[in-house]
């Protein structure tokens, strides 16, 4: 492998920049001693412990981890089980399933999101409720689904089929061999779905936006595009600023655990010659 | 048998939650408040052709830009060592994880007129630049947002291509400049391709980055639908019309790529 230059170097390192100076900006004015978001006014903390008492923002939190986690969790077990389902299908009926299941991820966001707000309107009027959590959650799950399918799916592919037929002959029953050799087999593509629908579903806005409906919903998303068009406080800088923090140290944790893991199976690898 | 059955919960949500929704959009689109079938949602539409150029326009010259630093940069990472590939995926995916409204929030206090830009210009002794509220402020937005959608289709299939592809090409006495013409680029079109939809679909349909950094003035399509649902102007049939327009065009560009890649994109998206 050549070595890479200086000019790439700097090239990779002029992107990164571009990419982390306006979480650098956001992260300093959480320290600022002022309400600007342009002029510097000293350090300061005391936006952190005021944030605890800023309802509107820990309510969205609390709020949006509610419905990351829940429609994650339901997302995994619903699209694990369609993917099996689709798995086992014949190619002719499970080509336009699978079409299907790409819409909301083909699709802008806007789409799915208008979409879904009419569907909810109009049967809200029709079942006398109000969108809300309910509503929101439905979203979310419909658009974290098709990412948990499209991360088990090829999981599924590169299943040996041998592997459940020695299972069966060696005398587990079939809803053993499913549960000790297919259900390992695919975990890290049901994990991996999980992760990208949490983030998605974390991420989202637009979506959520259009189906929470007015009666107080609100993702942190949804809280900080209504500040955006009055005021940014600094304490939205602030809960953003502990949000990434904590995924960072969560990411750095999770890095060198699987650089650990490897040198240890170098270090087996070499003591096996 | 069995396992077939697994998937009916879903095929049930599909339909409902799916299907239904986009069947409403049509229906409402070619309707009237009263019920009746019209047209005139769509012969409305000729009124708002500047946005819909627009939104085409900006979008594609972010998605040129996206690919201009993102295939570079795909193709630098892939030849860096493992440890250093592993770290810099992991930089590129981490702002993800932080709301990407108040990232763009973000870059007004630096591009306003007296932002930081501006400022350090000033300290400098620099013309100061006016890019707040003009369609390159926009464009930097969905460039920004959306350039990691572009670097990780590319970099998975770059570093996935058979090395010894490359030797043989070199063994056989290509020069470099070959090499990457004739073997590393036609081999990573999928990721180039599976890149340019994810960028691009986001970008023409966003409604967020251009409210922030646009002004009033760079009104886009997401902007002119969100104002028929939720916004001012509230008529969700011109909305629904406006959005099944946008679909339409968005899935001909979609299939017309798909020609290109042969189909090979679907693939590569995860």
């Amino acid at each position: 492998m050549k070595k890479v230059s200086l000019v790439s170097r700097l090239f990779t390192a002029l992107i990164f920049l571009f990419l982390y100076v306006p979480i650098f900006v956001l992260i300093a004015f959480s320290f600022n001693n002022s309400k600007s978001r342009t002029v510097w006014a000293g350090f300061t903390l005391k936006w952190y412990p005021q944030l605890i008492h800023n309802d509107t923002i820990m309510s969205s939190v609390y709020t949006t981890l509610l419905v990351s986690v829940i429609a994650a969790l339901v997302a995994t077990v619903f699209g694990t089980m369609a993917a099996l389902g689709f798995f086992s299908m014949k190619k002719r009926w499970r080509a336009p399933l699978l079409a299907v299941n790409n819409i909301p991820v083909m699709n802008a966001d806007i789409v799915t999101g208008v979409s879904l707000c009419l569907l909810f309107v109009f049967a809200s009027s029709l079942f006398h409720f109000n969108l809300g959590f309910g509503t929101l959650l439905i979203a979310h799950i419909t658009f974290d689904i098709p990412y948990v399918i499209l991360s088990v799916m090829p999981k599924l592919y590169q299943l040996d089929h041998n592997l459940v037929d020695a299972a069966q002959d060696l005398g587990c029953t079939w809803t053993q061999a499913f549960f000790k050799v297919v259900v390992p087999q695919i975990m890290p593509g049901i994990v991996n779905g999980m992760l990208i629908a949490f983030t998605m579903s974390i991420d989202d806005f637009i979506i959520s936006y259009f189906t929470a409906g007015s009666h107080g919903v609100k993702t942190l998303s949804m809280t900080i595009y209504a500040m955006t068009r009055k005021r940014v406080t600094p304490e939205i800088n602030a809960v953003s600023s502990l949000l990434f923090i904590t995924v960072l140290f969560l990411l750095i944790v999770l890095n060198v655990r699987e650089i650990r893991q490897e040198e240890k199976l170098k270090r087996a690898a070499r003591l096996q010659k | 048998m069995k396992i077939k059955a697994l998937s009916a919960p879903y095929i049930l949500w599909m339909a409902l939650f799916v299907a239904a929704p986009i069947v409403l959009i049509t229906v409402y689109a070619f309707t009237t408040s009263s019920g009746e079938f019209t047209l005139n949602n769509f012969s409305r539409m000729g009124s708002y052709l500047p946005v819909f150029g627009r939104s085409f326009l900006l979008a594609l010259i972010a998605t040129v830009i996206c690919l201009l630093l993102g295939y570079p940069l795909s193709y630098i990472l892939s030849r860096e060592s493992p440890r250093f590939q592993q770290i810099a995926l992991m930089l590129i995916m981490l702002p993800m994880w932080m709301n990407y409204l108040l990232r763009t929030y973000a870059w007004l206090s630096i591009l306003e007129n007296t932002g930081l830009l501006n400022r350090l210009l000033s300290a400098l002794h620099l013309p100061t630049l006016n890019i707040i509220n003009t369609p390159s402020a926009v464009v930097l937005g969905m460039v920004y947002n959306f350039l990691p959608f572009m670097v990780l289709p590319i970099y998975s299939v770059i570093t996935k291509i058979d090395r010894s592809l490359i030797e043989a090409a070199q063994d056989l006495g290509a020069p470099p400049a070959n090499v990457f013409r004739r073997v590393i680029f036609p081999l990573s079109l999928p990721g180039v391709l599976s890149g340019i939809t994810m960028v691009f679909v986001p970008a023409v349909s966003t409604f967020v980055i251009s409210q922030l950094l646009g002004g009033s003035k760079s009104m886009l399509l997401g902007d002119l639908i969100e104002m028929q649902f939720l916004g001012t102007a509230y008529n969700p049939h011109l909305g629904s019309a406006i959005a099944l327009v946008m679909m339409i065009i968005v899935l001909v560009c979609m299939l017309v790529m798909n020609r290109f890649g042969q189909g090979e994109e679907q693939a590569v998206i995860l």
